[in-house]
């Protein structure tokens, strides 16, 4: 099925599309739930442990979205804090430490905006996510499951190989915020979703992402592409010693950008 | 009581309301923070810094330059780049074309290199008069080649930091750049060099997300804004208003995301000195 932009934005607010707990009993076994910073607190926007990927110990790191209100207030409506980033950093760190591949899924409107966040430093908790990720030496394979909502999905998304399901979006800011800063009306946001050029497709087409992974109906269909994508891109890259994937990592960033060179 | 304590602090730093560096030429220039009036040249020769007050007002690029560079050493670097339209975003062309006339510049960063007493730098100024210097295709690419640049030189760099975030117009491309500079900035790290960043009003967004606290030394100038979120975004999320003193140079000073404020007058001594410190010199 192909859905419109509408219907996109509409599937992306749904509390009924699968999220990230769903994926990891879906897609992985034997997961184990860690937590906390070691600085601050614990996230619970921030969900991150270890689980197997058929055989292979994998750390899974992502933001939690609920299913309830209940669930989504709990989770801060999958917008972390920064002790979340400094949480998912650690976890990466710990995962280069053990020669673990790093999956990432991302799902979240943004980084959370609030008092708290800015004492905390929400800038530099992404702003250190984004120069660590550059440099570890493990593998990282990222999936926009849903909304990869600007610099707060960014942070765990600077990945080898970065994969979008069928309807995700992936956006510099929120079509919403968009239509209300350029139009002063926030409810011309289909307009804004279409000039902002968000979609799984366009960003195939950019050459911003590596694959779209088909969505499906049946989860446990979608569940076996995810696997099926997941397992193909970590043989790939298992190949690869940990300073050439720090180094592919860095070439694929560094070839993103359009603009005229005069010279 | 402890608000109590806090309460006092905000008062003396109070968030100052400044008078920008004029783009045409009047003949005086009034404070927005205590309303003293100015001459133009007196107000100039203070580097817009309130005589009176002391409020710090946001500066052009090339004056930039010419108050931390030392004279006529600043060689540019990249200029060859230029703004492009990759999403074919409605309006954008027209308003590069319009602020390039009316600016100069090719877009809202000038990178090059430059002497600080004496020692030979990379230096990188944002221009907050180009769309806010806000953060698209040609800021992210001239300051990865500039970081470059730097790591293959061994050169240290001196970035001025400035934005109202990521570029919207150019979308995703523009997002990716906080990746590609972070990166940069990683390389020219782990060769040893020095990194100093210098927040000035106003650092938020994308920007403060990536290089901007990435430096080994942070300096701010007093009572810049420097954040991640929008203050207005949080102020409609939490139903109130908050105080001036809520992302200034002076709150995330007290909050431990910079090292020292430094008021524009001692910026270049200071950076002199710093430089010193980690053994910079000239060829």
């Amino acid at each position: 099925m192909k859905r419109s932009m509408e219907e996109k934005l509409d599937w992306i607010r749904s509390p009924k599309r699968p999220n990230i707990d769903d994926i990891i009993s879906g897609v992985f076994t034997d997961f184990v739930e860690l937590h906390g910073d070691r600085l601050y607190g614990e996230d619970h926007a921030m969900c991150a442990g270890i689980a197997r990927l058929g055989d292979m110990p994998v750390t899974v790191l992502g933001q939690r979205r609920g299913h309830s209100t209940q669930q989504n207030i709990d989770a801060n409506f999958a917008m972390a804090h920064p002790e979340g980033y400094r949480k998912a950093l650690r976890l990466a760190h710990q995962a280069e430490k053990f020669s673990r591949p790093i999956v990432c899924i991302v799902d979240t409107p943004g980084a959370f905006c609030g008092v708290d966040a800015e004492e905390r430093g929400q800038g530099e908790a992404i702003a250190r996510c984004l120069y660590e990720f550059m440099q570890l030496k493990t593998p990282v394979v990222s999936i926009i499951t849903g909304e990869g909502g600007s610099g707060g999905a960014l942070a765990l998304a600077t990945a080898n190989e970065v994969y979008m399901l069928t309807d995700a979006i992936y956006s510099v800011i929120s079509p919403r915020g968009c239509a209300s800063i350029l139009w002063k009306d926030a409810s011309r946001e289909i307009e804004a979703a279409e000039a902002l050029k968000i979609t799984a497709q366009d960003m195939l087409r950019f050459g911003l992402i590596d694959g779209i992974i088909e969505d499906s109906r049946l989860e446990s269909v979608l569940y076996r592409h995810i696997k099926t994508t997941l397992t193909e891109a970590l043989q790939r890259l298992s190949g690869q010693n940990g300073s050439q994937l720090a180094q592919m990592r860095y070439e694929k960033f560094r070839s993103y950008g359009i603009f005229n060179d005069n010279i | 009581m402890i608000v109590d304590l806090f309460q006092k602090t905000r008062e003396c730093s109070r968030r100052i309301q400044s008078t920008d560096e004029p783009t045409s030429s009047p003949a005086s220039v009034v404070c927005k923070n205590c309303g003293r009036e100015w001459t133009a040249q007196r107000y100039g020769k203070n580097g817009y810094v309130c005589p009176e007050c002391g409020a710090h007002g946001r500066i052009r690029c090339r004056t930039r330059i010419r108050l931390t560079a030392d004279k006529d050493s600043f060689q540019e670097l990249f200029a060859e780049l230029s703004t492009a339209d990759p999403l074919g975003f409605p309006g954008y062309a027209d308003k590069i074309t319009k602020l390039k006339e009316k600016s100069g510049l090719e877009d809202a960063v000038l990178t090059g290199t430059c002497t600080i007493g004496g020692a030979e730098v990379c230096l990188g100024v944002m221009d907050s008069y180009f769309m806010m210097a806000s953060m698209g295709s040609v800021v992210g690419e001239k300051l990865t080649r500039l970081f470059e640049y730097a790591t293959e030189h061994q050169l240290p760099v001196v970035l001025f930091t400035c934005s109202g975030g990521a570029r919207m117009q150019e979308g995703m491309f523009s997002l990716m750049q906080m990746a590609k500079v972070s990166g940069a900035v990683a390389k020219h790290s782990e060769a040893g060099l020095l990194y100093i960043t210098v927040l000035t009003d106003p650092t938020t967004g994308g920007v403060t997300a990536s290089f901007a606290m990435l430096g080994d030394i942070i300096l701010a100038e007093p009572g810049a804004t420097v954040g991640f979120a929008g203050r207005r975004v949080i102020e409609g999320t939490i139903g109130e208003t908050l105080p001036d003193t809520f992302q200034s140079s002076e709150f995330i000073l007290e909050h431990g995301f910079c090292d020292r404020i430094v008021p524009r007058s001692r910026m270049k001594k200071e950076l002199e000195q710093l430089l010193r410190l980690h053994g910079c010199k000239g060829r």
